[in-house]
């Protein structure tokens, strides 16, 4: 998948600086989404990709720089802000009520309620509309295999369980979908259901922004890598341009790579 | 059968694939053979209120055989209900606290302390009843509120923060109460409304008080309340889950808050049943009542560590406990071996849970 560069991007960061004391966590740091692109982040620890993250889906707010959602200027005070504007964040341990059935958390904290007084007056729950656009939107990402919508999540299997927090983001997410290390926690197989439906996410037109320390998964998925280092971006690169002993390499400053004529 | 078999299908793909087959299902039987008892703990876990109304079915059952009639008679039933309504309102209360991973254990020093309030307030000083009634009931969530705030603010554990407001409630009970008891005559000459709760209907030979009918509405709106509601979805969330339930944008404190204070207001609700049953206020009244609430929503199979079980379990656990005390007592068994009877059945709840509980982990 080729990525359209000459397009306005759907999330943007200039010159992004946040400091904790003497540590610069985010030292001016750019950042660029496309549309339609999974945008792998990798760095070595420390390196300021969670920080990076955490400003971008509102969980953190930088002390200099600026964030732009389709080429506006945004600022986030909370995760729920960012949220509302419709970027969705996915966490790697799991962020499911596993005694809560599969529509109750793909809707929760953000139920809908009947039309009507039954609604407005009585608070009633549309669990019906709620169960129905749940199956919709597991079925549309080949989540088929888990039948009853109505079965508690914790009878699922861990990649089943971040199937439901990777539809809850499609979803939502009207702009964006983030993801912090979303197979850290599953085995083998289960990594490979969850990477086939970030394809199938980005393939149904929302772009992702996937942190990973695996790089298979990475070259596998992303069509564009950031290169994360000292706190700012080294590089950008792509499965196609560089090698994963490539990306290692820029990640630990052991290769240089000029950004005005890195290859995209 | 199939180790053989698929051994010697090794020559031939077309057979194997067959003995392969075989061998699924074979499997499959297997398995389905031994998930029958799986399959139940399944049903269990997924119908919480499933366990406790086979054991209510088998003790009414059970009692009707040994006692007789003059157990299943409407008159003796209807008397179960009246025994249980007090226990039924603030189990109500106390279910809320423990679906969200919380224990209140000041839930009969809330009652009792409302019940004064309302008691004084009428009688003491005079006021209308239905305004002292009031005031009764805006104690119970200003109790609550304090044990809330203990919790969300002070981040205290449940469990220590109502141990302490427990015996501050009761103290403050005393105090306020001067240890006195207002007479029953004295709240039926001048409010009654008070002891509104205890009179009774007839209905097909059963006498139903109003106490109970208001307590089986009660269980009815929480059951909404928790089933059809936003609110409802994210006191199991926060129970359940709290960091995924904060993650999904739940504000749990406030969840928490709302639960102490509207389990503080049924607390008063009880208050007033509590008067109606006993006719009289006494700061002494309902001692029991903490524990007992606490056995009706285990036997009712609400999960200790929060997120799981339902309300109307709730119901039918303080039912049971109502049924097993009433039938051993029309058997003629005595009291210590009802107690007996209501510590067997508390352990073989929590037993039951933790077992359904694994058989899905
Ligand atoms: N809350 C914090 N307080 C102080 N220092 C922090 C905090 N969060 C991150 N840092 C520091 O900022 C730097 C970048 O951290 P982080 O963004 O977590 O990197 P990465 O996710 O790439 O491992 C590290 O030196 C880390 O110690
Ligand atoms: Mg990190």
């Amino acid at each position: 998948m080729s990525v359209d560069m000459t397009q306005t991007p759907v999330l943007q960061a200039k010159r992004l600086v946040k400091r904790y004391g003497s540590v610069t966590a985010i030292d001016h740091a750019e950042f660029e989404l496309y549309p339609g692109e999974i945008l792998a982040v990798i760095g070595d620890n420390g390196a300021g990709k969670s920080s990076l993250i955490k400003a971008l889906s509102g969980a953190l707010v930088p002390d200099e720089g600026e964030i732009l959602l389709d080429g506006k200027p945004v600022s986030f005070q909370s995760p729920m802000e960012a949220r509302e504007l419709g970027i969705e964040t996915v966490y790697q341990n799991l962020a499911v009520a596993p005694a809560l059935n599969i529509a109750d958390n793909l809707f929760l904290g953000r139920e809908l309620r009947k039309p009507g007084i039954l609604g407005s007056v009585f608070r009633m729950l549309d669990k019906k509309a709620m169960e129905e656009r749940a199956r919709a939107k597991m079925q549309e990402l080949g989540l088929l295999t888990i039948q009853n919508i109505n079965q508690a999540v914790e009878s699922l299997s861990g990649g089943q369980r971040q199937g439901v927090a990777v539809a809850r983001s499609a979803l939502f997410g009207s702009k964006v979908v983030i993801m912090d290390e979303p197979t850290a926690a599953l085995g083998v197989k289960e990594s490979r259901r969850v990477l086939n439906l970030i394809k199938e996410v980005r393939d149904r037109g929302l772009p992702i922004v996937l942190i990973s320390h695996n790089m298979p998964h990475v070259f596998e998925v992303a069509d564009r890598i950031h290169i994360h280092r000292l706190g700012k971006r080294a590089a950008v690169v792509t499965p196609q341009s560089h090698s994963m002993s490539d990306a290692v390499a820029i990640m630990t400053g052991a290769m240089e790579v000029d950004e005005s004529t890195e290859a995209a | 059968m199939s180790s053989t078999n698929s051994q010697s299908a090794n020559d031939k793909v077309a057979e194997h694939d067959k003995v392969a087959d075989q061998a699924g299902t074979y499997v499959a039987q297997f398995e389905s053979k031994g998930s029958l008892v799986h399959r139940f703990q399944k049903f269990l876990h997924q119908y919480p209120v499933a366990a406790p109304l086979i054991v209510l079915i088998l003790a009414i059952f059970g009692f009707s055989l040994i006692v007789g009639d003059r157990f299943l008679h409407p008159f003796n039933l209807s008397l179960v209900l009246q025994q249980v309504t007090i226990i039924g309102v603030i189990g109500i209360a106390q279910t809320l606290i423990i679906l969200t991973a919380g224990i209140d254990l000041s839930v009969g020093a809330i009652m009792v302390l409302s019940s004064v309030v309302m008691g004084r307030m009428a009688i003491d000083y005079g006021i209308d009843p239905s305004l002292a009634l009031l005031i009764g009931l805006a104690t119970g969530a200003i109790t609550g509120f304090i044990n809330g705030t203990l919790i969300t603010r002070l981040k205290l554990p449940p469990f220590i923060a109502t141990l302490g407001s427990w015996n501050v409630f009761f103290a403050l009970n005393l105090w306020y109460s001067k240890s006195e008891t207002i007479r029953s005559q004295e709240i039926a000459a001048n409010a009654p409304l008070l002891q509104w709760l205890g009179e009774t209907i007839n209905l097909f030979g059963a006498r139903l008080t109003y106490g109970s009918i208001l307590m089986l509405l009660l269980f009815v709106v929480i059951w909404y309340a928790l089933n059809w509601t936003a609110w409802g979805r994210h006191v199991y969330a926060t129970g359940d889950d709290p960091a995924a339930a904060k993650l999904a944008g739940i504000r749990t404190d406030r969840v928490l808050l709302s639960v102490y204070v509207l389990a503080g207001v049924i607390c008063a609700v009880g208050a007033w049943v509590l008067i109606g049953r006993i006719g009289s206020v006494s700061p002494q009244a309902g001692y029991t009542t903490n524990l007992d609430s606490i056995t009706a929503v285990v036997i009712g199979g609400c999960s200790l560590f929060g997120g799981r079980g339902s309300i109307f379990g709730t119901l039918v656990g303080a039912l049971i406990v109502g049924v097993f005390r009433n039938g051993l007592a029309l058997a003629g068994v005595d009291v210590l071996w009802q107690e007996f009877t209501v510590g067997i059945l508390i352990i073989v709840a929590v037993g039951a849970d933790q077992w359904i509980r694994k058989g899905t982990a």
